[in-house]
């Protein structure tokens, strides 16, 4: 039939222009010289050694992942009470803070980085390391929010009521029933603005840019001086980490349902 | 339960700390900005606390013009191209089984997480005349020489639309996924072709998603700031690009603020748009 396979030319043409440029890269990463060459001359891991061998590259992947690691928690502690708050309590006045939570995310990247950038150099702290950990966690509160709403929406309120009627108080609400419910979404949230903070450019070049280098600034300031297969053994690196943090999402919740699809029907 | 408007002082607690950090490091640096955006440049990379309208009257010269007007046409374009992929990309896409789906989504989490920095180098690699896709071509015996196909603006496009290709599925893929199969299924019986019950009934049922997710793709793309740098030349950088290039080489931090208030109201304008759409077609 010619609709069906138009269809499997469409879907192999798209997989084709997505992986192309992925496939490249990977290829060049393995050349056994320093060069850019595709196919790769000669097969070779030594490039993905030198990620960790080089102390330049090494310490741009420390910084990246320690500023990942913290920001993300950060993100995660402001996003769970606002978003526990926002459904516990009736106050519409504060989703005024929901829409603060999801601005930095919506707008254009720069304007947040050009807001953080004229804050702390008035505040002062420009250039300080634990400046970027605060501006990635306001600029990634977004996503553990959304992830949060959604596992908080899901719960049958009258759960909640059983556990109050028995006598328990908030507190005691959420450690014993809340909290064990939305932990997928805590852990997917989390897992959202781990990976993003870790390949953001252009926040925690304003802010820190000049003082360390992170693996993307790394990255875009040795374009400057040449290309290295480094460059493309790191980029592949960083897309296997995205690939495995993601697969976990998809084992640990269900990710149709939290990228917007209705509840699986298949269980 | 029913929700409870919060009456002890103590019921607020929840909301002390994101409130803090929100309104200290995100509306605080905010008005900062726009702040700033009146100031008064020293010469020198300074700036003194003023009143000027300056930094605003600088919008009306020609540079600001063409940098504007190509920042929009370029992310109108890339947004055209990449919904014009997505979404029938992402239709196949939700006909498929869900596990099929997971897998898919995985890599398109993957994709659209994947630093622009990463991207630019992969695609000037693919451009390049060293690993470049001109060597298939000399290969398959269809051109004589391999070159160089960047700096460009096609190499800038196609950069664009590739980042914006993952995130405008995302953006589809609820209002596909959630799309009644007995609409099609109804067409099909009626005898429609598929590719027909595809154009005269899933698009004109889905219109406003696809003019909401064309607005949410422009604003994604008037942020992209390293592609025009990595891919293109000096006359195909962006306003994010102009707006760095004033805050951090130039050391014009009031013209910067200007401009990036600038572009906030233009993004809020439009999303507050997509928010209306999105309003009318859930009245509907």
């Amino acid at each position: 039939m010619s609709t069906r396979l138009l269809q499997r030319l469409f879907f192999g043409a798209i997989t084709l222009f997505l992986a192309a440029p992925i496939v490249i890269v990977a290829g060049v990463s393995l050349n056994e010289r320093q060069t850019l060459a595709f196919p790769p001359q000669g097969l070779s891991w030594s490039w993905y050694a030198e990620i960790f061998s080089d102390p330049g590259w090494r310490g741009a992947l420390l910084a990246s992942l320690a500023l990942a690691t913290l920001s993300a928690a950060l993100a995660t502690a402001i996003a769970l009470p606002l978003a526990w708050f926002l459904w516990r309590r009736y106050a519409p006045w504060a989703n005024i803070f929901r829409l603060l939570g999801v601005a930095p995310f919506v707008l254009p990247p720069v304007i947040t980085a050009l807001g953080l950038l004229s804050f702390w150099v008035t505040a002062g702290g420009y250039g300080q390391p634990w400046t970027a950990v605060i501006s990635h966690a306001i600029f990634f509160v977004t996503l553990p929010l959304v992830t949060l709403t959604l596992g908080l929406d899901a719960i049958d309120r009258s759960l909640i009521e059983a556990a109050s009627t028995m006598g328990a108080d908030d507190r005691t609400v959420l450690r014993t029933v809340v909290f064990p419910l939305i932990l997928p979404n805590l852990v997917c949230g989390y897992a959202f603005a781990f990976v993003l903070s870790l390949n953001e450019y252009i926040v925690a070049y304003m802010t820190i840019g000049f003082t360390l280098e992170t693996l993307p600034i790394k990255i875009f300031n040795a374009l400057r001086y040449g290309y290295t297969p480094t460059m493309a053994s790191v980029s592949i690196f960083f897309i296997a980490i995205s690939a495995l943090v993601f697969t976990l999402v998809a084992r640990w919740g269900d990710l149709p349902r939290l990228l917007g699809a209705l509840p699986s029907d298949e269980h | 339960m029913r929700r409870e408007p919060p009456r002890r002082a103590a019921d607020y607690a929840p909301l002390v700390f994101p409130a803090l950090m929100l309104l200290v490091f995100f509306v605080v640096p905010f008005g900062t900005m726009v702040a700033v955006s009146f100031f008064r440049r020293q010469p020198g990379g300074f700036y003194t606390p003023d009143f000027v309208l300056g930094n605003y009257e600088r919008f009306l010269s020609p540079f600001f013009g063409n940098v504007l007007a190509f920042s929009l046409a370029l992310a109108t374009l890339a947004a055209i191209c990449a919904v014009a992929l997505a979404f029938p990309f992402t239709y196949l896409l939700t006909r498929r089984p869900r596990r099929v789906q997971t897998r898919w989504l995985i890599g398109l989490l993957s994709l659209l997480s994947l630093s622009e920095v990463i991207i630019g180098f992969a695609w000037s690699t693919l451009f390049s005349r060293t690993a470049g896709i001109t060597n298939l071509l000399v290969a398959l015996g269809l051109m004589s020489q391999p070159r160089a196909l960047l700096p460009s603006f096609g190499a800038v496009l196609t950069g664009m639309v590739y980042q914006a290709l993952p995130y405008a599925v995302l953006v589809l893929y609820p209002a596909l996924v959630r799309l009644d199969p007995t609409l099609i299924e109804a067409a099909r019986t009626l005898g429609a072709h598929p590719a027909r019950a595809f154009f005269n009934v899933v698009v004109p049922a889905l219109r406003s998603t696809i003019v909401a997710a064309l607005i949410m793709v422009f604003v994604f793309e008037l942020g992209s700031y390293l592609l025009p740098q990595i891919l293109g030349r000096p006359q195909h950088w962006t306003l994010s690009v102009l707006i760095t290039d004033q805050a951090i080489y130039q050391s014009n931090m009031p013209f910067a603020a200007a401009m990036a208030l600038f572009l906030v109201l233009l993004s809020l304008a439009l999303v507050g748009l997509t928010l209306l759409i999105g309003r009318k077609e859930g009245a509907a």
